[in-house]
């Protein structure tokens, strides 16, 4: 069957991509890791600091008006983005800290022994840890759904888990930052809600490459960051359920955050403000409102077929190579644009390192998805993951220098 | 010829020398690279307070297990005491080779971990660069 080929590029939009090591263009497949930004990204943050920079939320004089109006402003088109309310899209600094404002305000006042909070075995470190200190400190237990050999969850063990009715949290990444899956959000949160449990999702690795409606998905928490979706660093969103985010305490404490202050006590600011304390990373978000647009002029689902179909050419051009070991569901259907890969005889980091002298960036790691590797069999793993920037001469790249690693190693 | 990928680091590589099990052995310790989640383990038997033979076990990339089957070659034999003391130069002068910085904990994996196993304690070796 003939398909109209959803090819993007847009490498010209990348001034970093301008740049060669040796004469060798760069080659950037770490964008699971973060993802390299648009001009017009640059030119926001640049504008931002050069023409509008004030503090916001208090300032009465135009300046100060129009830095508010530009971080608000940014908040609304980021909300939109992914199907979620203003009031309810809160400003974090990564998906790290969106996580543990929810294991630290909901968590915490919330579980307690006999209680169970579920995740799997393929989230990221950042997707465990907290929810190992918050089931530690309230006595809850912690469970995980397995990944079994074709890299996919099963919904049959979700719903034998949530029939013993102590699941209080379903906390599930979206897509895999190793695998690549695509998991089956809207489900987990109609079968969790089913039984009673709340949902957070981890949407790291989905909002970057994918149409995400939160709306739509239902999930009582989703989280995700402004750097891996073209954005800046140190802004990431965390969408989450009103009434929730009423009765929880806040996160952190301090300026910004309340309604009033007085010796003894202080009130809470209304939503979103009350889980944003202290000045906020104001130029990050407008860069990220920046991104948001950029990504929404390209077209999440033309974004999405791009990265499909780069990921259909890596999985054909790696599976041709002889020692080589790919992980994660077999069909670019049912995974995002990254492909974790393992060569016989050479280890991730000296692939990486090998692959680096080409200018071909990959990443080495365990990818903080230790316990995922654990079941992989394998310490680390080498990983190539797309953008939209990217383009199938970069597979190209990339199967040529694992070529000449494997002829060091020889 | 790479500046990295030499032929000896390569064949120790990929024929470690004192590798596997000691039996029996009198010290023995574990440690992590945390970059990779790379590890390596080592187990030492002492005679008259010198290193009478060890051996390491693990995985790792090859400048972390070439360094230790480079390493294990000149620490048998040696002083514990003496062994307990060396630092980063001494582990990097032997490689010979230019180690990044970001590689600079795989090459020093091995004598962190020899660390351990001497003095109970698994401190990352320095070197007059640091």
């Amino acid at each position: 069957m003939a398909s109209v080929s959803a090819e993007l590029d847009v490498r010209a939009d990348f001034p970093i991509l301008r740049r060669e090591l040796d004469g060798k263009r760069l080659v950037y497949l770490d964008s699971s890791s973060t993802s390299q930004k648009p001009e017009q990204v640059l030119a926001a943050l640049d504008d931002y600091y050069r023409n509008h920079n004030a503090n916001i939320h208090r300032g009465v004089y135009p300046l100060a008006q129009e830095a508010d109006a530009l971080f608000e402003g940014a908040r609304e088109r980021i909300a939109a983005f992914t199907g979620g309310r203003p009031r309810t899209t809160i400003f974090t600094r990564n998906v790290t800290d969106a996580i543990n404002l929810v294991a630290y305000s909901w968590a915490r006042t919330n579980l307690a022994g006999g209680d169970a909070v579920l995740i799997t075995e393929m989230e990221h470190h950042s997707n465990i840890v907290p929810w190992q200190l918050a089931t530690q400190a309230t006595g809850a237990a912690l469970r995980y759904l397995d990944v079994d050999d074709a890299g996919m969850l099963s919904l049959e063990q979700l719903d034998a888990e949530l029939a013993r009715g102590d699941i209080r949290l379903v906390a599930v990444t979206h897509v895999s930052n190793v695998l690549g899956t695509i998991n089956p959000v809207e489900e987990i949160v109609r079968r969790a809600h089913a039984a009673g449990a709340l949902v957070l999702i981890d949407g790291a690795q989905a909002v970057p490459q994918m149409a995400v409606d939160v709306n739509g998905i239902g999930a009582d928490f989703y989280a995700w960051t402004g750097h891996k979706a073209l954005g800046p660093t140190g802004v990431g969103v965390l969408h989450a359920d009103a009434s929730l985010l009423e009765a929880m305490p806040p996160f952190l404490a301090g300026g910004d955050m309340i309604a009033s202050v007085t010796r003894e006590r202080s009130s809470w600011n209304e939503l979103p403000w009350k889980f944003e304390a202290g000045t906020s990373m104001i130029a990050q978000a407008i860069g990220l409102g920046a991104a948001v647009d950029y990504l929404a002029t390209l077209g999440m689902d033309r974004v999405r077929m791009h990265e499909r179909e780069l990921t259909a050419y890596a999985l054909e051009r790696l599976t041709e190579l002889p020692g080589i070991r790919t992980f994660g569901p077999p069909s670019a259907d049912d995974r995002g644009g990254v492909v974790s890969f393992a060569l016989e005889g050479i280890h991730p980091h000296d692939v990486a390192e090998l692959l680096g002298r080409e200018n071909v960036c990959v990443r080495a790691s365990h990818h903080c998805a230790q316990p995922l590797m654990a079941k992989l069999g394998v310490a680390a793993t080498a990983r190539a993951s797309f953008g939209p920037y990217n383009v199938r001469e970069d597979v190209d790249a990339l199967v040529a220098a694992i070529t000449k690693a494997q002829a060091v190693f020889a | 010829m790479d500046d990295l990928y030499r032929d000896f680091i390569l064949e120790h590589y990929k024929r470690p020398r004192n590798f596997g099990e000691l039996d029996p052995h009198d010290l023995d310790a574990h440690e992590y690279n945390p970059l990779c989640g790379d590890e390596l383990g080592i187990q030492i038997r002492l005679a008259d307070g010198r290193i009478e033979d060890l051996r390491f076990n693990g995985h790792g990339c090859a400048i972390s297990q070439a360094a230790a089957s480079i390493a294990s070659e000149e620490l048998i034999g040696m002083p514990a005491d003496e062994a307990a003391a060396l630092d980063a130069d001494w582990m990097l002068e032997l490689l010979g080779i230019d180690i990044s910085a970001t590689r600079r904990k795989c090459a020093l994996l091995s004598l962190k971990v020899l660390r351990h196993a001497l003095t109970g304690e698994g401190t990352w070796p320095v070197g007059a660069a640091d």
